[in-house]
């Protein structure tokens, strides 16, 4: 058998070459695709391909849903069509509305399934097949890093969606990735001192925390500002993503002695989490002399809307509301409610402002390379997106903006009308040195690929 | 006879061999030939050649492969992480942890057949899982997933944050930023990743057929047809399960090597039920016991999950454009239903579909093809056809 296997004769050579031609073709096909472009997925036709990477299953579908709602508004809006949006208000502007560069905005969208693996194909997709330019898209941390550091070795830009954890623009931070949306830290910066004069200084905390990279830092973020007010942290417990059943997480809470429990949870986690404390009796309940109280570091009206009852007088904060009384919230609503007929959530405002911030870096670079759309966001001011007067920091590409703080809404006038704004934290509060999440932005990627 | 068949062999070894180098250029029209999907067909289609040596050949239907897939990811990881960058090490490593793994679960789990069998492997899966997830989280950081990560620069206190990457600082690599693979100084990323893949695909194959014409196979067929006879003809077969347990976890522990390599960071889901359900669906769909079969099974739903799924209805309006609008509005409201989130729905209707008109996958449909063509020449041939 194997003394015949040693032997070759002339068809074998002949097929062995058909088979080294099969070999040679692939390969001699990519290596002169590669040296066309100077950058990764230079675009050379009439459009540009913007990738909105989204979870459209899973825990946080919701707030995928209504991201994609907002980045094919923004597509419109950067095309010349609809009412423009927030492209009336945002200043200083460089959008003309005729597309990006001249050339018309297409995207393609994918599933992240809010798993990392199912992420990265998909973002490896819209940027080896559809030749995206930009990914952008978010709902969980634990999925935005490992995207963008995707981004930052294909060489394409990253421009997180809703994601909170401080790794983000902490110590996983990349040079391709920006990120609009605030984070766990200036949720703690915001919320510490507001919880400390509603419910007082001498409280004992019990922390609930998603176990992945946001709920990690949220934990720790909110610890350190409950504390510095004096409260004490009792427990902190653990759980996985997409638990669904929480009573075995809460029924300890009661028996431990703490009387505010902290829910570090986001999406539908977090409305399963606040419903059975509630169905539970925790809200009624006095422990140490006090009243029992739930907070939700990270609220959203999506959020509230699944939770109901449960929600009123909860204090979370949020990175932006639709109820907001400046002009550019107002025309977005507008936008947004003629679209799709109901107002938008800061999931969806944070995707759209950062389609447009996108856009806007590449008419003021004048090209899509990455080596002048990165210098043109970092350190970039700007105002009239919802937010007031926001600042892209270069050091570690976060948006500084002011923080609001809210509280679920004890009688709504609309189903809508869930949040109110308790406080509007400003920006010099919120504000911290980069240095002490650690981490490296590393270098621009201009490899062509 | 037996000439014939690995004269036969050897063709069909080389043909599938051109088809896979060549998939780049053959499976681009249909918006399959970019590296990263190429790469999945491929890692994808080691694990299901390699589990359906077990499923296939023994007829054991385990539950739990996918956790040797996870523990062949997170070796791999750990090596660029400690070791080196270059892709050998992390393979050879994978492989022999992802062994010893299967080895142990396969010396509890064989002791009962059937469904019993299946349950203990999906159970030792599950909780593979959730160790990887929750409980052994310095070793696999959880939900967030083990990354390679900058090289550490002073003292190391935390491994899962700060790589050594001891042999790669005793040669004096230098790095910028955060390094890919490699393969003695060549990049292993994209299309070259997608070759590397296929080279291992074609070796996995080329073992499988091997395994597949050898004794062993036939012993392991042996197990399938009548475990009973042969017990009663004095032979133990537990061995030569336990043999094929662990060759299908060390297939498996290859596949998570690549994936680690194609893509360097090794999540807990990679390890869930729905993973291991995956390859099971994989190796049935394409034919369980042929050669081929679950390497096109791998592909189809792979190409299913990547390509249906990126569908909405604003391609599904660009491609139906010439119909007048009222139809076409009615037939992407119909069509949308099957593809983008839908995708699932589409992959369970042709698994339904292959399941009752195909038992035997979509090599058997290929059969029934070639039969309907060439009927006169079936006899001389059909038989060889079978098992291919």
């Amino acid at each position: 058998m194997s003394e015949k296997k040693l032997i070759v004769n002339r068809r074998q050579i002949i097929r062995g070459a058909a088979g080294g031609a099969a070999l040679a073709v692939p390969i001699l096909h990519y290596i002169k695709d590669a040296h066309a472009e100077e950058y990764c997925n230079m675009p050379k036709g009439k459009e540009v391909v913007l990738g909105f990477n989204v979870p459209q299953t899973g825990p946080y579908a919701d707030e995928g849903a209504d991201e994609l709602r907002a980045f094919k508004l923004a597509v419109k809006h950067l095309n010349g069509e609809g009412d423009g949006g927030m492209l009336n208000t945002f200043k200083p502007s460089s959008l003309k509305g005729n597309g990006i560069l001249g050339k018309k905005v297409t995207f393609v969208t994918g599933d992240t399934q809010t798993k990392s693996d199912a992420a990265r194909a998909s973002a490896k997709r819209m940027i080896e097949k559809d030749k995206a330019i930009m990914i952008s898209g978010g709902s969980s941390s634990g999925v935005a890093i490992a995207v963008q550091s995707l981004c930052q070795d294909a060489g394409v830009i990253f421009m997180a969606g809703l994601t909170h954890s401080n790794d983000t623009t902490g110590k996983d931070k990349r040079r391709h990735g920006f990120r609009h949306f605030f984070n766990a830290y200036m949720s703690g910066a915001a919320l510490g001192p507001v919880l400390a004069k509603a419910y007082g200084k001498d409280r004992r905390a019990y922390h609930i925390t998603a176990d992945y990279t946001w709920g990690w830092t949220q934990e720790e973020s909110m610890k350190k500002f409950t504390e510095k007010e004096g409260w004490q942290t009792v427990k902190t417990v653990r759980v996985p993503l997409g638990a669904g059943d929480y009573s075995q997480y809460l029924t300890p809470v009661l028996s431990s002695g703490a009387d505010v429990l902290i829910l570090n949870l986001y999406g539908k986690d977090m409305v399963n989490a606040l419903t059975q404390a509630v169905q539970f009796g925790m809200r009624d309940k006095v422990v140490n002399g006090k009243n029992f109280e739930i907070v939700v570091p990270l609220f959203s009206r999506l959020m509230a809307q699944g939770a109901g009852e449960a929600i009123k007088g909860i204090y979370g904060s949020v990175n932006w509301n639709w109820q907001l009384q400046d002009e550019a919230t107002k025309a977005f609503v507008k936008s947004f409610g003629q679209e799709y007929g109901f107002p938008p959530s800061m999931a969806a405002h944070t995707c759209y402002v950062q389609t447009i911030l996108y856009a806007n870096a590449c008419e003021m670079a004048g090209t899509f390379s990455p080596a002048g759309v990165i210098p043109a966001l970092e350190g970039f001011k700007f105002d009239g997106l919802g937010n007031g007067p926001t600042e892209y920091r270069a050091a570690d590409h976060q948006c500084f903006k002011d923080v609001l703080v809210v509280k679920g809404n004890e009688k709504p006038t609309s189903k809508f009308d869930l949040l109110s704004v308790v406080e509007l934290t400003p920006r010099s509060k919120v504000e911290y040195d980069p240095k002490i999440f650690g981490g490296e932005l590393g270098p621009i990627n201009t490899k062509p690929c | 006879m037996f000439k014939r068949n690995a004269r036969q062999d050897l063709i069909f070894f080389l043909v599938f061999s051109a088809f896979v180098l060549s998939m780049p250029v053959l499976l681009a029209p249909i918006g399959a030939g970019y590296p990263d999907l190429l790469q999945k067909f491929a890692i994808y289609g080691l694990f299901a050649i390699g589990f359906n040596i077990l499923f296939g050949l023994t007829g054991y239907l385990s539950f739990g492969h996918a956790a040797f897939l996870g523990v062949g990811s997170y070796a791999a990881v750990w090596m660029f992480k400690l070791l080196t960058m270059n892709v050998i090490p992390a393979i050879v490593f994978a492989v022999i942890i992802s062994g010893l793994f299967a080895l142990a679960i396969g010396y509890v789990s064989l002791k009962r057949s059937g469904i019993y069998f299946s349950i203990l492997t999906l159970a030792f899966a599950e909780m593979s899982y959730k160790l990887a997830y929750s409980v052994l989280t310095p070793l696999t950081n959880g939900e967030t997933g083990l990354q390679v990560k900058l090289r550490a620069s002073g003292p190391v206190t935390d491994l899962i944050n700060q790589d050594v990457r001891v042999l790669d600082a005793a040669m004096g690599i230098e790095e910028n930023g955060i390094p890919a693979p490699s393969l003695f100084g060549l990049e292993i990323t994209g299309w070259q990743a997608f070759y590397l893949c296929a080279v291992m695909l074609i070796a996995g194959f080329y073992i499988a057929m091997r395994i597949n014409r050898s004794s062993f196979g036939m012993m392991l067929r042996a197990i399938k047809s009548n475990q009973n006879r042969l017990n009663y003809t004095g032979v133990y077969p537990r061995p030569y399960l336990l043999a094929a347990f662990t060759i299908s976890g060390m297939y498996a522990g290859l596949a998570g090597a690549l994936l680690a390599v194609t893509d360097p960071l090794a999540g807990a889901e990679r390890m869930q039920w729905t993973a291991s359900g995956e390859v099971v669906l994989m190796t049935i769909l394409g034919g369980a016991g042929t050669l081929l079969g679950p390497f096109l099974g791998a592909a189809v739903i792979k190409y299913f999950e990547n390509i249906f799924s990126a569908i909405n209805e604003n391609s599904l309006h660009a491609v139906l454009s010439f119909l007048p609008d009222p139809v076409e509005n009615a037939l992407v409201s119909v069509l949308s239903m099957f593809v983008g989130e839908g995708w699932h729905l589409t992959l369970g209707l042709l698994f339904m579909l292959i399941v009752i008109f195909l038992p035997g996958g979509l090599i058997e449909g290929f059969n029934r093809l070639i039969g309907l063509f060439t009927r006169s020449r079936k006899q001389t041939t059909g038989e060889n056809r079978e098992e291919a």
